[in-house]
């Protein structure tokens, strides 16, 4: 017998059920993802304008800016923890993740008086600390609304809605500053706004209760620590020491390709799309085929986006790299939460949760620090190169100790 | 709660949303038109172009010129400017040819350096992938550089970089990116995955340059070699090196130690002696690369405190305890065309 992560539909009874009568998406899960559509018109608004406005508004040099950013991004992945703890604690993840998009708002509220490094500084690490306490409790909460056997497809469809509201931010801060040449303060205050509908969407429309479990005895924190946890961090961690930031990617492209350096700040939005349009189909791929075997097999396109990008000359390279750099994404991202949530007892569900992603996401941390010395020790090609292979190799390592090879049929009992 | 009555607080809470961004962005859009169709409130030439020796510079007066480049005679630096028409966030500027980085906004907005020659006819083009930071041409106007900011999107983490570029004027060889070049470091090659690198000035041999490298931490003052692609470190803690017109001296700005965070000091160092003089006379945090008006006084600009987006660029001898004077008001990007 092989305890393997029970990420797949438990009888085939459950199976044919998903395959013929689809059953709809849970309401929550839906509400979820448009207080995230609102949240991320919010933030993306703000981001897209964030840069400008620090340098020609506020005077503020970027190298600082720079600074702090990469600081908060660890911040945010230990609260991350600390979040999931709580949640599951007090078996209210609804008010955790209520806590999270609260202080996110406060934050743009005070940015609106913000004017110097120092308190700039604070409110951006709130928001990002307030992000860090979300985001797990919102998984469980999702994971509990919905059919064990479409957990992958509700993941998608949170993702795509997330993904929506990270497109249409950008853009209406651009409109903004098309009507309000110097309307930085305009875009603050709508983003302010979208920020306040988010939670208050959240506030009314998801139960107190959502996703809490009842329990009987004190929780431990050892007991989030499964057997198969364990194993799913140590797979996705070790991947995740291979993926380096997307930021290596596109500067890979600038470096190849001459005429790119214009379009590197779009570079992105291209990744975006394809996150966007696969999110759902690759969660559904995922219920039916094992969301294991997609969330370790989701790396080979990131493998694939290296190669590209070290090899891609004009237009049609710079496509391939971005799009398989969204087909990872879809593979990975929402699949992460959904095959986590899983491997744990569910009065731990959020712990579970919170504790994969921070490892994925501090793993990605040291991965990009690392490989900024590869880059310039041997080179950006070689570099990817390299990279692009140590993941080939750690997928196929990975799909032994999760035993999610060919023979997984075997196995599922 | 019943699901009609949240229904009903979600509606109200819309309703307050709109309505109170509405109102605030009716009220900016008001002022902003106000803005566009506001003349200058220094005064301002009818003459098409000007010619002699004249300051160049980016006019920051919140009015229907804003970020436009305009141009002072030498002689008479606060007396009337005349605009080019072209909007710039860096400007530099020699007798035969122009340098400007500037923002064009978009869905995502997007950056660029243009070459421009005597008559503000564009030349040559390129994109910028950050926002624009520092532009320098070398005297005979042959060569320019640029340095911008590559800011990291939340999506795309690799943290934040300079990147630093010099070509022929006019779309001839690109020289690339600097961080391409062999770094010297205390006369050790060295490979540091950290290193940042900005703010060029050129030595009048269209060959040697000098630029500030920061890595673990620290900056340094380079010496470059464009045929070799060498940087070699010479001396600590110099940003924004800008070399006197009789090629002796460099001025730049120093970090100290402040109880503000950063903060920048202008100084000035001696290339034969390797000693620096602090000009501690100018107490506010001087952020720009220096420009020299002549050998023994630089210019540089400052943002005023009051008035966000409004800068004035002021005069300071190289001198100890010289104190700051007003040079050009509402003006940013000093160049000195001689």
């Amino acid at each position: 017998m092989y305890l393997s992560l029970s990420d797949r539909p438990a009888s085939a009874a459950n199976r044919a059920r998903g395959r013929t009568a689809r059953p709809r998406v849970a309401r929550l899960v839906v509400t979820l993802g448009v207080v995230s559509l609102l949240t991320d018109i919010s933030s993306e608004s703000v981001s897209a304008i964030l840069p400008l406005y620090l340098t020609s508004v506020v005077g503020l040099s970027t190298v600082a800016y720079g600074f702090v950013d990469g600081l908060y991004q660890g911040v945010s992945a230990l609260v991350r923890i600390a979040g999931g703890w709580v949640a599951d604690k007090s078996g209210r993840p609804q008010q955790v993740a209520l806590a999270g998009y609260g202080l996110s708002m406060l934050a743009r509220v005070a940015l609106l008086f913000a004017g110097g490094v120092a308190s700039i500084s604070t409110v951006i690490s709130a928001d990002r600390i307030g992000k860090g306490l979300r985001t797990a409790p919102r998984d469980s909460m999702i994971t509990a609304a919905s059919d064990p056997a479409h957990l992958g497809r509700s993941f998608g469809v949170h993702r795509a809605l997330d993904t929506v509201g990270a497109a249409i931010g950008p853009l209406l801060a651009f409109l903004i500053l098309w009507g309000i040449p110097d309307g930085y303060h305009t875009v603050l205050v709508v983003s302010l706004g979208f920020a306040v509908l988010g939670v208050v969407v959240l506030g009314l429309f998801v139960p107190r209760d959502a996703g809490g479990v009842r329990r009987h005895e004190p929780l431990h924190w050892r007991e989030a620590l499964t057997r198969p946890m364990l194993r799913l961090l140590l797979v996705a961690g070790f991947l995740a020491l291979l993926t380096v930031g997307d930021g290596f990617v596109y500067l890979a492209l600038l470096n190849s390709t001459d005429a790119a350096a214009q379009w590197f700040p779009v570079l992105y939005v291209g990744t975006n799309i394809v996150y966007l349009a696969l999110a759902v189909p690759l969660g559904r791929l995922a219920d039916r085929v094992g969301r294991t075997r997609v969330l370790v097999l989701g790396h080979l396109p990131l493998a694939g986006a290296y190669l590209a990008a070290c090899v891609a000359t004009g237009l049609p390279g710079a496509l391939a790299a971005l799009g398989l750099l969204g087909t990872f994404y879809a593979c990975t991202d929402g699949v992460l939460a959904a095959v986590a949530a899983r491997t744990v007892p569910d009065e731990l569900r959020t712990s579970g949760i919170a504790c994969a992603q921070t490892v994925v996401a501090l793993a990605r941390m040291g991965a990009s620090i690392g490989f900024g010395v590869l880059w310039f020790a041997i080179g950006p090609q070689q570099a990817l190169v390299l990279v692009a292979g140590g993941l080939a190799l750690a997928v196929g390592a990975g799909a032994v100790v999760l035993r999610i090879g060919p023979s997984r049929q075997q196995d599922a009992t | 709660m019943t699901t009609r009555q949240r229904l009903l607080v979600l509606l109200v809470v819309i309703l307050v949303v709109a309505t109170g961004s509405t109102a605030y962005a009716l009220a900016e859009l008001r002022r902003s038109r106000d803005l566009s169709s506001r003349p200058p409130s220094v005064p301002t030439a009818t003459q098409s172009a000007l010619t002699g020796p004249r300051l160049v510079f980016r006019h920051t007066g919140l009015d229907q010129e804003y970020g436009v480049v305009a141009e002072v005679p030498l002689s008479d630096p606060g007396g009337a400017r005349t605009f080019t028409g072209l909007s710039c966030d860096r400007v530099d500027a020699t007798a035969t040819a122009a340098s400007c980085l500037r923002t064009k906004r978009g869905v995502v907005t997007t950056f660029q350096q243009l070459d421009l020659d005597a008559d503000w006819k564009q030349v040559g083009q390129e994109g910028l992938p950050g926002i624009p930071s520092r532009t320098r041409l070398s005297a005979d106007g042959t060569l320019a550089a640029s340095t911008s900011f590559v800011a990291g999107h939340s999506y795309m983490t690799a943290g934040f970089s300079t990147a630093t570029e010099i070509h022929q004027v006019g779309g001839g060889r690109s020289y690339g990116n600097l961080e391409g070049f062999a770094l010297y470091l205390h006369g050790k090659r060295s490979t540091p995955s950290d290193r940042n690198i900005w703010g060029v000035t050129f030595a009048p041999d269209d060959d040697t340059f000098y630029v500030t490298v920061a890595t673990g931490g620290a900056t340094y003052l380079a010496r470059g070699d464009l045929a070799k692609r060498t940087l070699t470190t010479i001396a600590d803690k110099v940003e924004c090196p800008s070399l006197s017109p009789d090629g002796t001296r460099i001025a730049f700005k120093e970090k100290v130690d402040h109880a503000n965070g950063t903060w920048w000091t202008p100084a000035v160092l001696d290339l034969a002696t390797m000693s620096r003089t602090v000009l501690t006379g100018e107490t506010r945090n001087v952020d720009d690369q220096i420009a020299w008006l002549d050998d023994d006084t630089l210019l540089y600009g400052l943002a005023r405190a009051d008035e966000a987006g409004v800068t004035d660029v002021w005069s300071l001898d190289a001198k100890v305890a010289a104190k700051p004077q007003l040079y050009v008001e509402q003006a940013w990007s000093p160049a000195v065309i001689r």
